[in-house]
């Protein structure tokens, strides 16, 4: 194998810090301008706000586990669910796959920085900003937001503490300073992947995971203005007295949906197409055969960009719609299903006949992808409208769109920081602490889930407080299964931080993979490339036994290198 | 070797479409009662997505399941699997079929919200284009009677209204095998008609009316729920459907037009005014709700937390 960096330089390698910059834990702290820091930034901190996320989910559960409205006063449970939604999304899966971009595409493209490496720190410094601000609300009279993540105008305007700086108001900021930050991300990111490649890295010699994240960050940039937009269009109204939204004073609610979905649908792919990407790298490495038909997955994403954007009003099959444009965009969604369905039969088709090792990336790669084909099927029946009249904001929605940013989101993310977790840290992590986790992730997110369809079908509706005792049965089991998935975390956090400090120091190539990030040492030097890779393959030369660079030594630095044995 | 694996894929194809059949013909049973002609439609619909949704589940995770327990590497063995990098046979297979699928669907998916014609929002605003001319596969079964009933959503409320009987009542009262037009209409927020039972649903945008049109079928007790998220109260905004044969909702609308107006029992108020009473609250702000109606027929009142006590018997006017 020359393709691989031989795996001997096992001890962790001296870091060479930017003149000024610590070199120790401490960089995590500062202003640093590295991508490979920056990343672990936003990975850190959206874990901290996924654990946040999911206690506030737990006491939802605890609600929802009894009939009744007697665990939280409903004004708390509201609150709870707009800010479960809004944290889960803006604070942990936008930033948490921010940070795996950011660590990966500059190592993976050939690149030594982002393209803005300033912007990209002050783009991941706003994070803490606005999840502070956001937090800040359960202080303020009148406690957080209470119109759920989608702020729906009127509810989200009639403000009955009177106060000017509410709940709303404070919601209405973060969100605004959070589609700021992804902006700025997506600029650097597009540029990066678009100007930074390195010499002989073409598109069609990119990794699908970098295609992925391409598109997904175009979506960012023509979508998040409208969200934006309508963001600040409705905090006039909630603030200096505007009607932009208000039907009482001759506003239009439903312009409001429109913007708000405009950006809010395609956002779903943001967040699920850097996932496929996770899949499209981890599949390959652990069936040890090329990623089948790469150039049409790649390509495939484009064309989710592309469709993302005609589907949005399929979230307003129910509201003010009138009937000709509910067909219309039944037929472009049942369309997306198509490019996405390419993916699938491709993993599956790299899985057949491999040599599969499963690992914990592996397991959570796969587990990721069975939820996903379970999400995408209730996806294509929620398209079709009869039968989404029947279940729009049911528990049916909560159900699928939970296996799709729980199963598929959460779990692809998992798989990822497995798998780049001994380039990123230098160390190994414990298996069987990992494969512990993947089960009981497993398991607890179909005992969550799942029983959320039958709860929908039966017509519970969604962002209720209480509900009818017919529906007790499944919401105890899923309340057990949201109490497993709490705990889930547990042996991930315990893995995580003990291997850290203690593990086992990781070879630069544990896992035989072919990319440019596993070419250099783990972690990687600071300025990653001693000299820029010449690039003279596809990826996914597996089985292939063909040379992925043609400067692999001047590469990594020749006092990196490491010496051959004798 | 090719005739063997072509066989060996017919089979359990076949296999599985019996399977994903079967589970089809079993997903009726996992929806509400089929009270409406509507619900009738929505329901062959589902048990059609149910039954390929199940054949493409069950395909994609057997072949993974079977990878995972055939396909794995020994301990030691390094080596890589074949270097299969594509088939353009089978990627042209694999996106044509999809697409034929789920334009299939969506073609099925049309024809059926076109029987249930429901006459959704902002339909009379499209009627520039003389549609209704235009579409004479109204099924047959629908009888040509429309009652007409108007539908109020308050902040958290239902009131229904029954123009020609001078009727007002908070539980929905409907003749079966009869057309009904819903007129909806939203006091402050929006707020969602949802009938599980009639698989009907409609977004009540304030200031802008909506209809909806069913027809019920079976006779029996089910419930109205608000399916749009309208604030504080929103899980407690519900109430009683009652289908009733013809002769027995005409009683009704006799029996309840005798009766004078009264206020009714309101979870909403009850809730709010109780909380109002404790010296410490343990939640936020609500928005004040709107007074609990003023109707000739209002229903027993059903607490929804075993908390509220049952209100005073003058609350109850059936």
């Amino acid at each position: 194998m020359t393709t691989n960096a031989p795996t001997g330089a096992i001890a962790p390698n001296v870091e060479q810090p930017a003149p000024g910059a610590p070199n120790n834990w401490r960089r995590f702290f500062s202003f640093s301008t590295d991508h490979k820091v920056i990343g672990i930034q936003y990975i850190v901190t959206a874990f901290l706000f996924f654990l946040i996320g999911g206690l506030f989910a737990m006491i939802m559960r605890g609600e929802l586990i009894t009939p009744d409205a007697d665990l939280v006063d409903r004004t708390v449970y509201n609150a709870l669910f707009t800010m479960h939604g809004t944290v889960m999304l803006f604070m942990w899966t936008f930033p948490v796959l921010n940070g795996l971009a950011n660590y990966l595409v500059p190592l993976m493209i050939g690149a030594r920085d982002m393209a803005f490496p300033r912007l990209n720190a002050i783009a991941f410094w706003m994070v803490p900003v606005f999840g502070i601000i956001l937090m800040s609300s359960f202080l303020v009279p009148g406690g957080p937001a209470q119109a759920g993540w989608w702020s729906y105008p009127p509810v989200s305007l009639q403000n009955p503490g009177g106060n000017l700086v509410n709940g709303q108001f404070l919601w209405l900021v973060a969100v605004a300073l959070s589609g700021v930050s992804s902006i700025m991300g997506a600029v650097n990111i597009v540029t990066t992947i678009i100007k930074m490649r390195a010499p002989g890295m073409g598109f069609f010699r990119m990794p699908a995971f970098v295609w992925t994240v391409l598109s997904a960050q175009m979506i960012q940039l023509f979508g998040l203005p409208a969200l934006t937009a309508g963001a600040v269009m409705l905090l006039f109204d909630l603030t200096t007295g505007t009607s932009f939204f208000d039907p009482i004073k001759g506003g239009s609610p439903v312009l409001y949906q429109h913007f708000f979905w405009f950006y809010s649908h395609p956002a779903v792919y943001v967040i699920i197409l850097p996932v496929f990407g996770i899949f499209s790298e981890v599949f390959p490495v652990y069936a040890r055969k090329p990623l089948f038909g790469y150039k049409v997955v790649a390509v495939s994403s484009l064309i989710i960009t592309g469709l993302s954007a005609i589907v949005w009003v399929h979230h307003m099959f129910a509201s003010g719609t009138p009937g000709w444009m509910r067909m219309l965009f039944m037929f472009s969604t049942m369309l997306i299903s198509v490019p996405t369905g390419i993916k699938v039969f491709a993993w599956v088709a790299t899985v057949w006949g491999g040599k599969l090792r499963l690992t914990t990336p592996m397991l959570f790669a796969l587990g990721g992808l069975v939820m996903f084909v379970f999400s995408g099927i209730t996806g294509i029946m929620l398209a079709a409208v009869p039968f989404d009249i029947h279940v729009n904001n049911t528990y049916f929605v909560v159900g699928h769109f939970h296996y799709v940013i729980y199963g598929a989101t959460v779990m692809g993310v998992y798989a990822a920081i497995y798998h780049w977790f001994p380039k990123m840290t230098g160390r190994m992590y414990y298996e069987g602490l990992g494969k512990l986790h993947f089960a009981l992730t497993f398991i607890g997110a179909n005992l969550n889930f799942f029983p959320m369809h039958p709860l929908g079908l039966q017509g519970m509706p969604r962002r209720v407080a209480s509900y009818d005792p017919e529906f007790a049965f499944w919401n105890v089991i899923a309340s057990l299964g949201g109490f497993l998935l709490g705990m889930s975390t547990l042996p991930f956090i315990l893995n995580m931080v003990s291997s850290w400090v203690q593990g086992k120091p990781a070879p630069d190539n544990p896992w035989r993979a072919i990319g440019l990030e596993w070419l250099v040492s783990s972690p990687p030097p600071t300025e990653n490339f001693e000299e820029l890779p010449n690039v003279i393959a596809e990826p996914y030369g597996y089985g292939k036994d063909e040379p992925l660079v043609s400067n692999a030594s001047a590469m990594i630095g020749t006092e990196l290198a490491p010496t051959p044995s004798p | 070797m090719k005739t063997r694996t072509f066989l060996t894929l017919a089979i359990a194809a076949i296999v599985l479409a019996a399977i994903s059949w079967w589970i089809g013909q079993m997903s009726y049973s996992w929806m509400p009662p089929e009270a409406s002609i509507e619900a009738k439609l929505v329901d062959d619909l589902f048990s059609l997505l149910v039954a390929v949704a199940s054949f493409i589940f069950l395909g994609v995770t057997g072949t993974l399941l079977y990878s995972a327990v055939f396909s794995r590497a020994a301990k030691y063995d390094t080596s890589d699997g074949p270097p299969i990098e594509g088939n353009v046979a089978v990627e042209v297979v694999w996106t044509v079929i999809p697409f034929v699928i789920v334009m299939g669907i969506a073609f099925y998916s049309y024809q059926i919200y076109d029987q249930m014609d429901v006459h959704g929002p902002m339909e009379h605003r499209h009627a520039a284009v003389p549609t209704d001319a235009a579409a004479p596969q109204v099924p047959t079964e629908r009888p040509a009677e429309v009652e007409e009933i108007e539908v109020l959503a308050w902040q958290w409320a239902w009131e229904f209204r029954y123009p020609n009987a001078n009727v007002s009542s908070t539980e929905l009262h409907v003749p079966s095998d009869r057309r009904i037009r819903l007129a909806l209409k939203a006091d402050s927020v929006i707020h969602g008609f949802y009938v599980p039972a009639f698989r009907l649903k409609q977004d009540i945008i304030p200031r802008t009316d909506a209809q909806l049109e069913f027809t019920p079928i079976l006779e029996g007790t089910y419930r109205l729920r608000d399916s749009q998220y309208s604030g504080t109260y929103f899980a407690a905004m519900q109430a009683d459907v009652v289908v009733q044969s013809p002769e027995d909702y005409d009683q009704w609308l006799t029996l309840a037009a005798s009766q004078p107006p009264a206020t009714a029992y309101n979870q909403a108020v009850y809730e709010y005014e109780r909380a109002a009473k404790k010296p410490i609250s343990a939640g936020w702000k609500s928005v004040p709700p709107a007074p609990a109606p003023m109707v000739n027929y209002a229903a027993d009142p059903q607490p929804v937390s075993p908390q509220a006590a049952i209100p005073t018997p003058e609350d109850k006017q059936s």
